[in-house]
């Protein structure tokens, strides 16, 4: 029998297949920036990488209609017409059709169920797929970039596999929404996303009255931040929320999705977040999951649409947490050279954000003083259900 | 939008001479939190809400409690004076009546009798679908000038990104030279409608930062 592993790292060169065009703000390129500054570190060995498997129909059709899957495969051959793709959220600007796209999101959810599968059968530790954590995919409906939600069957395939009961927490500057609407029902599956109040922001959902359902009420937990919020409270929010939800709800083992769109450089949100946070979040995820899962911990990426300068270094210190590896300084020299001539922007040079990364931020009291309020109000439940207990 | 498309058409009623302990059971076994109050023909007489009930009720802490109270009939501790609406009534004027009489609740009556009602939920859940809070959307908030043809103008770039819009909003801007246009737009990135936006000489108000007025 071989020795279990600490942690294993999904890859290979097909995940970067999951293209859509090249004006696109997705682009996977991201994934192997990330695996070539693990390389270049020397913090990755070849028996930590495996290979994603292709996911089957009857897995993805754990949470997507078989309609849809359907519509992916036609779309993927040119097949589907526009007024029909269009009703499922395909050949939209989000979601464009391109060619091959059902085998390439296939695979990509076949690479979190590998994740998934190292970790259940006691294989490793942890293990980490940063081609999946596509949050926004729904049953029937492609939705804010995602065709399958690898998230969502992966918590369906833990639950039948092997009955575990999963906490999935998602701190994607964007809501879980797809996530937390396949659960909403089920008290065996806690979601816990944090992000941009969606006051603004897509998807508009995430307030904190959305807690769950029937059986399922109490067991989704939603902390919306206000926008420009900045890393002392965002972590203060994180840490607090994770702690308080992973001793209420017990959970056997871990899924979190690290999109890395919260930071200041990210295009598409409004917070204020540095790779300070990007190094707290894996961290505390980390130490919960030995506490309460015996180290069962499956992390994903997600958003991330700075791929130049936030999300290789981002996502490297998951691997690194995971690896109980702490770097600091200047990023691998050789990286930077052979990324700086391909990236439109200055590369950051080193693992820390600069001092001056923004200008302060007018109203930073009234900010944190908001998000304080709002946790307090997202764990209102599990608080005085805990001074009942006494 | 009128009233009819979103009252609840099952209600719950009782007669005023059912007893308060049988209000009690019919609050919680329908966890609901107000009961419209009939008579024997079926017409509106009054209303009782679960504060109502509550007030009334002997505290379970109460080692003698009041059995008499219990036995009295809703009558005694009902509201007479109902404010009800029509099912042809607007919804947005409704909403108002909520704000302005501070009432959690307005049964529908049509002839005398009640034919649905509408809770304070009912209405923020509607407002919410008018708003177009309810779909995966992004917000963009754009000040232009108070004159014709800008709503047109800004819903024809957008447009011309293939943008689907989900819902429009007008407010009105605290200067009267301007308007404030709202819409809820279809994609998780909307940079590229608000760079064509601000291209076209608008000021896009959000997004920005927080507390920059100018
Ligand atoms: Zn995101
Ligand atoms: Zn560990």
């Amino acid at each position: 029998m071989t020795k279990k592993q600490d942690a294993v790292f999904i890859y290979s060169p097909e995940l970067l297949q999951y293209k859509f065009h090249d004006q696109h703000p997705f682009n996977q390129i991201r994934i192997q920036l990330t695996y070539e500054l693990l390389k270049e570190l020397d913090c990755l060995d070849d028996e930590e990488i495996v290979s994603p498997r292709l996911a089957s129909d009857e897995d993805i059709a754990l949470i997507h209609d078989t309609a849809y899957i359907e519509a992916v495969k036609k779309a993927g051959q040119g097949e589907l017409p526009e007024h029909i793709a269009s009703n499922y959220g395909l050949g939209t600007e989000d979601t464009p059709v391109f060619s091959n796209m059902h085998e390439a999101s296939a695979l990509m959810v076949g690479g979190t169920l590998t994740a998934v599968d190292y970790v259940m059968e006691g294989k490793a530790n942890h293990a980490l797929n940063l081609g999946g954590g596509l949050h926004h995919g729904f049953r029937g409906k492609a939705s804010g970039f995602c065709i399958y939600n690898d998230s969502s069957i992966a918590i369906e395939y833990m639950r039948k596999k092997y009955g575990a009961r999963v906490l999935y927490v998602d701190t994607d500057a964007h809501h879980g929404d797809g996530v937390q609407w396949a659960f909403y029902e089920d008290p065996d599956v806690c979601t816990l996303s944090i992000h941009e109040t969606g006051r603004y922001l897509f998807p508009g959902t995430g307030n904190i009255t959305e807690k769950g359902q029937g059986k399922g009420y109490g067991f989704s937990f939603n902390v919306p931040v206000d926008a420009f919020t900045e890393d002392e409270s965002w972590m203060k929010v994180y840490e607090t929320a994770i702690h308080e939800v992973a001793e209420y709800f017990k959970p056997d083992v871990i899924l979190t999705q690290n999109g890395a769109d919260a930071h200041y450089y990210d295009p598409l949100t409004h917070l204020s977040v540095s790779m300070e946070s990007y190094r707290f979040v894996p961290k505390v995820a980390h130490e919960l999951a030995h506490k309460y899962c015996d180290g069962r911990w499956i992390a994903v990426g997600g958003g991330g649409y700075d791929i130049w300068r936030v999300v290789p270094r981002a996502w490297a210190l998951i691997w690194l947490e995971m690896k109980q590896k702490h770097v600091s300084g200047n990023l691998p020299k050789n990286w930077l050279d052979r990324w700086q001539k391909q990236a439109p922007l200055t590369l950051s040079p080193s693992w820390e954000d600069p001092e001056n990364l923004y200008p302060a931020i007018p109203r930073k009291q009234e900010i944190t003083e908001k998000n304080y309020q709002t946790l307090t109000k997202a764990l209102y439940q599990i608080r005085s259900h805990k001074n009942a207990s006494f | 939008m009128i009233i009819e498309e979103i009252m609840n058409r099952n209600v719950h009623t009782m007669y005023a001479d059912q007893t308060i302990a049988d209000a009690l059971t019919l609050l919680n076994r329908q966890k609901i939190r107000h009961i419209p109050i009939v008579n024997k023909e079926e017409e509106l007489v009054g209303i009782i809400s679960d504060r109502d009930v509550r007030d009334a009720s002997p505290s379970t802490l109460d080692l003698d409690p009041d059995k008499a109270l219990l036995d009295s009939p809703v009558s005694s501790i009902m509201e007479p004076d109902v404010i009800t609406a029509h099912p042809l009534d607007f919804v947005e004027e409704i909403s108002a009546v909520f704000y302005e009489q501070r009432i959690g609740c307005v049964p529908i009556v049509e002839k005398g009798r009640v034919v649905g009602i509408v809770t304070e939920s009912d209405m923020l859940h509607t407002l919410i679908l008018l708003t177009g809070a309810h779909q995966p959307s992004s917000h963009i908030e754009i000040q232009v000038e108070n004159v014709s043809g800008k709503l047109a103008e800004i819903t024809s770039i957008i447009s011309k990104r293939k943008v689907n819009i989900i819902s429009v909003l007008v407010y009105p801007n605290n200067d009267d030279k301007y308007k404030n246009l709202v819409f809820r737009v279809q994609t998780m990135n909307p940079m590229g409608i608000i760079q064509d936006i601000t291209d076209h000489g608008h000021k896009v108000l959000w997004p920005n930062m927080p507390g920059v007025t100018e």
